[in-house]
């Protein structure tokens, strides 16, 4: 016998796919099946209820870098008093966790005097000020498929990173003005290589890399009619920008989707900046939306919380009891770079994955604290790494889709015995950052 | 007018917040009463006497109140912050937002800024004589409202985001102006004596750029427009003028559409229509050979991370790639 | 729980009829009552003015729009931040301050129930999120239904209890109070970049007019008796000559009788009406038309309105009509952003500057307190800013401060660089009246309260109703000058939530009980309706159908109201 659930929500993407459904055994504990999701979606799901692999107890790194079991009440001691006794904590990730957690977490950043920052630092932050400088015109997923007949990829595979976006919300789906599916669509997809998604492309921009600031100038330049200066430009034949524009001046609904390739690229938000700017022009001719592929599945969930909390979506220093932001100074990044924190806290995120070098080394200096179910790059050089359950899979809670569109993830499968959520290990590190401030 | 010396006691473990490090707060109070403000780490709270020792007199009122700074400041943030009057002379380096929402008077930094300095500038005079970092004379983020008045100076070269949003006052670099110099740019004038990067005005809907030292790519959303004499620094000088960024939107005057203007030196190779007057893009790049081996190296790798392979390529080849290219070429080279 | 007795105020109560009277006010279990024990804690406030807690009926403070313009306004939190004590988180934000900064601010100037303007249904569970962190007020939100996909259909197809069906399911679905209507199929018209610009403009591909959704939706909430009537921005905000439109909207009222158990008198709200009061055809001769306006509400008793006073501040505005804000970004060329929500409705942010020096900003501003100063009934005349369109609501006691003192109107309107021009567009200086302590708590307590259906809960101190108890310190036959005004409004010194002690001595001192209402309107079951919400939700969301409802645990202390049919 087994279980079915179904409306479950994928934990793994922006995209953040609802429509899961989860087969498990008869006591809820062992996932047999997954379907509707990707590969890397199923993937995900199957790999967590494998326990084999995974740490159900926190664990301390010795002297000579081995790691011991500790209970989970000395965990609480140490994530406790490592950040209240730090000047400027930095605590870190809270992407791939719940909004519930989020918020619990910011009570004790503000009580500790830190630094919150999400994955926004190095992803999709720079699309963040971009948004801060010129604003967003953007829409939800279901208006994309429902009347878009004009889609452009920019700086983004979604065949690889979004999987099921394209079938989703963006090529494929037949929706209320668009009963004939991709055949109503036109698709431009803007990188600098071929890869499986400009195979989908009726016009491929390949842009020369790093120039996508000049290309979206141009194409801006193009649309108010005024004449272009060479006959390529950043890399793009002259008749081809003009071409491009063609289609999305004719459109009745487009939208630019943009990713990494833009964001982290040369140009960082400035390239969002003129992507939003491009889009803001196209709506004196026709209708257009812009909205980003956020990576981690509740990156836009932190931003959220901070945002209604604090008023900032990344990036945010409590540390003189005030909330500031401004990246290049409070950002993760800099800060480890130029070596303003004193300790480090890490939850929902793999900073040792895919932070520089010299980030990393900083961390690993620094007295530290790592939460995440599974062992990581950023558990591994971490003085304590906490496993917690597994948000989406093993404890529900409200996320926050790429189009800001809040789903609530659902429980399937119960955690691995004694193991702690992070909602109610921060919950408890909270209870003791309040006795030790009060002494 | 009267002077408080500061001389730095102390390196800060960490940073060192001193926004009170201004004319305006020192104003009136006895150097026990400036020892006693506040400065901030990180969430403790000190008094300035902690990290410095006070000495001289400061005036009755800004305007009379001369600040200058002694020792290493390179880690201290926001000297002279929204100061209106009187002077600050800093005598080394500083760290970031140095004349941060400055409105008047004059402040000197012999040595070198970090970033955000003169943000939201409205009025006096920032002098910089080393070099300075990112979004100097920028606005806060958000805000479309960047430097508004008053003069900023750099002798030496300046990192990317001068000027964002600048619509009024003037930015004048000795050196040389990383990429995305006065974006979005309203009004302002500024001036670059050495080579400017690269995307020079984009998105700038008015203002002025004098490009002496030439820019190496110009924006394909600028067009030339015709070549004037413009008196500078006493000099008279001929300039091609360009005019965008076409992409953006602009005002009318008198029935004629107001651009913003770039001012490049005719001793730039001359132009004309469509042609540029650039310098070539000078990026790290890695020759065939190099990537050959690069290649045979990266199957011996099990999981070439970008660090690993960036650090290879540093010491095999002594060139540093950004970790962007370095991802990339991994991606290409194993396809 | 504890009881108070708040000894010697000299109070103002629409509710009781109570207008400037000295007498006590007694508090016990979260009630008022008729008297305490002598065990209860006696505050004076002799010399001072007491009231019920204020009640705002239309403001924009919780949600995805609300949290867009913090997290795109980082400049709009510079140096406005308040660290957090003791009681109190950190707080910041000038025009859009963050959920604890609207919670301590309201109750700082005695508010204590505000309900949200427009919560998108797709985004409710953001919405309640961020009420949830909003602490001390009770809160409420109104779905949008104005370009709903469903409401057209069943409108359009003259199925009424389908419409009844689905307004149920979605309140119950959202967790949301009232029908609210923005921009009826303009909204929708966005999705293409087009708008309604008249209330008999059609929605394209819909086949329906923005009067017939206004006329359907009124009609259903009749039927079904809900605590507060539908609450409308109509067509054509923000434009020169619109209070044509406006008129048009409000004839659609014309004759319907109000039918709820609330004791709600109305049948229709308009609100911001001062954004629908333009006349003239261009900015050049831009003109006031509250007059007309007011014409008509005043002769019309089934409706109510909320002014949308302009602060001359710099804000932002955000709303669900998504067409005005694209209008506004076109003209102010500040930073745009814009949400089209897939079957529900569009919203659209952009910051403003309310310039005094600039005409049509004095003009705009004149316009609010024309409207207020027109009304002969204060019962159905509410005073907002539409927080944060028009002015941040931290600003009411300075609209308080010009609606009670033709002094500091006249210096206003004399201060103006456009000062003739400004005096030649509106009526203001002509208009000496000055509104009174019992008339502003007509305006902010009992009226809206009323409105709500919430009249024998707060907004009142009748004995039974909620505690909602506010002392200002100052006395309105003793007033000099009028700064005092907005000083004393801007700090109560004391508040009660539902009884408890919030504000003491103008410092939060508790985050009370909050609590969020909801509706729950009963209808028969509508098998039609539950396929059709299935079918469109297979077809046309990018949600699932059982990830839509908002979870009972979203909701913070829920105050369920329940409409039996
Ligand atoms: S596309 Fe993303 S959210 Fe959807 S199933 Fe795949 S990994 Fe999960
Ligand atoms: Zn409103």
């Amino acid at each position: 016998m087994s279980k079915t659930i179904t409306d479950v929500v994928c934990p793994f993407c922006g995209t953040l796919c609802d429509d899961l459904i989860v087969t498990t055994d008869d006591e809820g504990k062992k996932i047999l099946g997954v379907d509707n999701a990707c590969a890397i979606g199923a993937e995900k799901f199957i790999h967590s209820s494998d326990h084999s692999h995974r740490v159900t107890r926190p664990r301390k790194m010795q002297e000579d870098g081995s790691f011991k079991e500790i209970t989970y009440e000395e965990a609480i001691e140490h994530t406790a008093k490592i950040l209240v006794n730090a000047k400027k904590p930095l605590m870190y990730g809270w992407s791939s966790t719940s909004c519930e957690a989020d918020s619990v977490g910011h009570e004790i950043a503000e009580l500790c005097g830190g630094i919150v920052d999400n994955t926004a630092a190095v992803c999709h932050g720079t699309t963040l000020i971009a948004v801060q400088n010129v604003g967003i015109p953007s829409c939800t997923l279901g208006e994309v498929k429902n009347r878009a007949d004009r889609i452009i990829f920019w700086g983004c595979n979604p065949a690889h990173a979004h999987p099921r976006h394209m079938s989703r919300y963006s090529i494929f789906p037949r929706g209320y003005f668009t009963g004939k599916g991709a055949k109503q669509r036109k698709i431009i997809v803007v990188d600098p290589r071929p890869t499986d998604t400009t195979n989908l492309a009726d016009i491929h921009l390949q842009v020369e890399q790093g120039y996508d600031y000049e290309l979206l100038q141009a194409l801006r330049a193009a649309i108010r009619g005024e004449p272009l200066a060479g006959d390529v430009i950043a890399g793009v034949p002259k008749e081809t920008v003009y071409e491009a524009v063609d289609v999305l001046k004719s459109g009745r609904f487009g939208v630019i989707f943009f990713g990494m390739g833009v964001t982290q690229s040369l140009g960082k938000d400035h390239n969002i900046d003129a992507a939003i700017c491009l889009t803001k022009d196209l709506n004196d001719y026709t209708k257009f939306s812009i909205v980003a592929m956020r990576g981690h599945y509740n990156v836009t969930g932190s931003g959220q919380v901070l945002g209604w909390q604090y008023g900032f979506p990344y990036s945010v220093d409590l540390s003189r009891g005030f909330a500031r932001y401004n990246p290049g100074e409070t950002g993760s990044i800099e800060v480890l770079k130029r070596q303003e924190a004193d300790a480090i806290f890490v939850l929902g995120s793999d900073p040792g994955a895919h932070f520089p070098m010299r980030c990393v080394k900083e961390i690993s200096r620094l007295p530290s604290v790592a939460i995440d179910p599974h062992i990581t790059p950023t558990t591994e050089i971490c003085d304590v790494h906490v496993p917690v359950a597994f948000v989406g899979v093993e404890v529900g809670g409200n996320c926050y889709r790429m189009d800001n569109v809040p789903i609530e993830a659902r429980k399937v499968v119960e955690p691995p015995e004694g193991m702690m959520t992070d909602q109610q290990f921060l919950s408890a590190v909270l209870e003791r950052v309040k006795e030790l401030k009060a002494n | 007018m009267d002077t408080v010396k500061l001389t730095s006691k102390v390196v800060p473990e960490l940073y060192l917040e001193a926004e009170h490090i201004s004319p305006d707060v020192f104003a009136g109070k006895s150097n026990q009463e400036i020892g006693d403000l506040s400065v901030h780490m990180g969430n403790q709270t000190y008094k300035i006497s902690d990290y410095f020792t006070v000495e001289g007199k400061a005036g009755a009122t800004a305007a009379e109140t001369k600040i200058v700074v002694a020792g290493d400041v390179s880690k201290v943030k926001y000297i002279g912050m929204k100061m209106t009057a009187g002077e600050v002379e800093v005598l080394g380096n500083a760290d970031m937002y140095v004349g941060a929402w400055m409105e008047g008077g004059k402040l000197l930094v012999k040595g070198s800024v970090d970033s955000f300095a003169g943000i939201a500038m409205k009025g006096g005079e920032l002098i910089i004589e080393g070099d300075a970092k990112n979004y100097i004379g920028a606005a806060y983020r958000g805000d479309w409202r960047g430097m508004q008045g008053g003069k900023i100076v750099v002798k030496g070269n300046v990192g990317s985001d001068v000027g964002s949003n600048i619509n009024g006052g003037t930015i004048d670099i000795g050196g040389n102006a990383d990429v995305h110099l006065a974006t979005h740019a309203e009004g302002g004038t500024i001036i670059v004596r050495g080579i400017a990067k690269g995307r020079v005005g984009g998105q700038m809907v008015k203002g002025d750029i004098y490009c002496l030292g030439g820019v190496e790519r110009m924006m394909p959303s600028f067009k030339y427009d015709h070549t004037e004499e413009i008196e500078l620094d006493g000099k008279k000088m001929n300039f091609q003028v360009y005019y965008g960024d076409l992409g953006e939107r602009h005002g009318k005057k008198k029935g004629e559409i107001i651009y913003g203007k770039i001012y490049l030196t005719a001793a730039q190779p001359e132009g004309g229509e469509g042609a540029t007057a650039v310098k070539s893009e000078r990026k790290a790049k890695l020759s065939e050979k190099q990537l050959e081996q690069l290649a045979t190296e990266l199957k011996e790798m099990k999981e070439p991370s970008v660090q690993n392979v960036r650090e290879y390529i540093k010491k095999t080849f002594g060139i540093d790639l950004k970790p962007m290219q370095v991802s990339r070429l991994i991606d290409s080279l194993s396809r | 729980m504890s009881e108070y007795i708040i000894k010697n105020g000299t109070v103002y109560d629409p509710k009781t009829e109570v207008k400037g009277e000295v007498k006590d006010i007694c508090i016990k279990d979260g009630k008022i009552v008729d008297k305490v024990s002598s065990k209860a804690k006696s505050i004076d406030a002799k010399g001072k003015t007491v009231m019920a807690g204020a009640v705002e009926i239309h403001a924009h403070v919780a949600g995805p729009k609300v949290n867009e313009g913090r997290n795109y306004r980082p400049e709009d939190k510079l140096f406005t931040y308040q660290p957090g004590g003791k009681n109190t988180r950190m707080a910041g934000g000038f025009s859009i301050p963050t959920t604890f900064k609207t919670g301590y601010e309201y109750a700082k100037m005695g508010y204590t129930t505000v309900m949200e303007a427009a919560m998108p249904p797709l985004y409710a569970r953001h919405v309640h999120e961020e009420i949830k962190d909003t602490p001390i007020i009770d809160e409420g939100a109104f779905p949008v239904f104005g370009n709903n996909w469903f409401v057209f259909e069943y409108l359009k197809n003259n199925e009424m209890d389908n419409v009844m069906a689905y307004i149920s399911w979605l309140l119950k679905t959202t967790k949301g109070y009232a029908i609210k209507i923005v921009n009826p199929g303009g909204s929708e018209a966005w999705g293409w970049g087009e708008n309604c610009t008249t209330i008999h403009d059609p929605v394209p591909y819909f086949d329906i007019t923005p009067a017939e959704i206004m006329k359907g939706l009124l009609t259903a909430n009749e039927k079904m008796g809900l605590p507060h009537s539908i609450h409308v921005h109509t067509n054509n905000l923000g434009n020169p000559g619109n209070y044509k439109d406006t008129l048009d909207t409000f004839k659609l009222a014309q004759g319907v009788k109000p039918n709820n158990k609330f004791g709600r008198e109305q049948v229709f709200h308009h609100t911001h009406v001062q954004f629908h009061s333009y006349g003239g055809d261009s900015w050049a001769n831009f003109e006031s038309k509250a007059k007309e306006v007011m014409d008509y509400v005043n002769s019309n008793k089934n409706m109510t309105i909320d002014l949308g006073c302009v602060t001359l501040d710099e804000t932002t505005t955000m709303t669900a009509d998504g067409p005005f804000e694209h209008h506004l970004t076109t003209l102010n060329h500040l930073k745009w952003a814009n949400v089209d929500v897939e079957l529900e409705t569009s919203s659209g942010i952009v910051p403003y500057i309310y310039d005094p020096k600039i005409k049509v900003c004095a003009i705009q501003w004149a316009i609010g307190l024309e409207l207020a100063l027109y009304s002969k009934d204060p019962m159905r005349t509410f005073i907002t800013t539409d927080h944060p369109n028009a002015g941040p609501f931290t600003r009411y006691p300075r609209i308080f401060k010009w609606l009670m003192s033709d002094k500091s109107r006249q210096e206003m309107l004399k201060g103006f660089k456009n000062s003739d021009k400004v005096m030649a567009a509106t009526t203001l200086g002509s208009l000496d009246r000055e509104i009174n302590f019992y008339e502003l708590a007509q305006m902010t307590r009992a009226g809206p309260a009323k409105a709500l259906g919430l009249t024998d809960m707060c907004g009142g101190l009748a004995p039974g109703m909620d505690a909602d108890v506010v002392i200002y310190d100052i006395n309105e036959g003793k007033i000099k000058d009028p700064e005092e005004i907005e000083k004393a409004f801007s700090a109560a010194t004391h508040v009660f939530k539902a009884g408890t002690l919030v504000v003491d001595n103008g410092e939060i001192i508790s985050n009370g009980n909050k609590r969020t209402f909801w509706v729950d309107a009963k209808v028969p079951t509508n098998t039609q309706v539950e396929r059709d919400v299935q079918m469109k939700f297979l077809k046309y969301y990018s949600v699932n159908l059982n990830n839509y409802e908002v979870s009972d645990h979203y909701v913070a202390n829920p105050y369920v109201i329940e409409v039996e049919n």
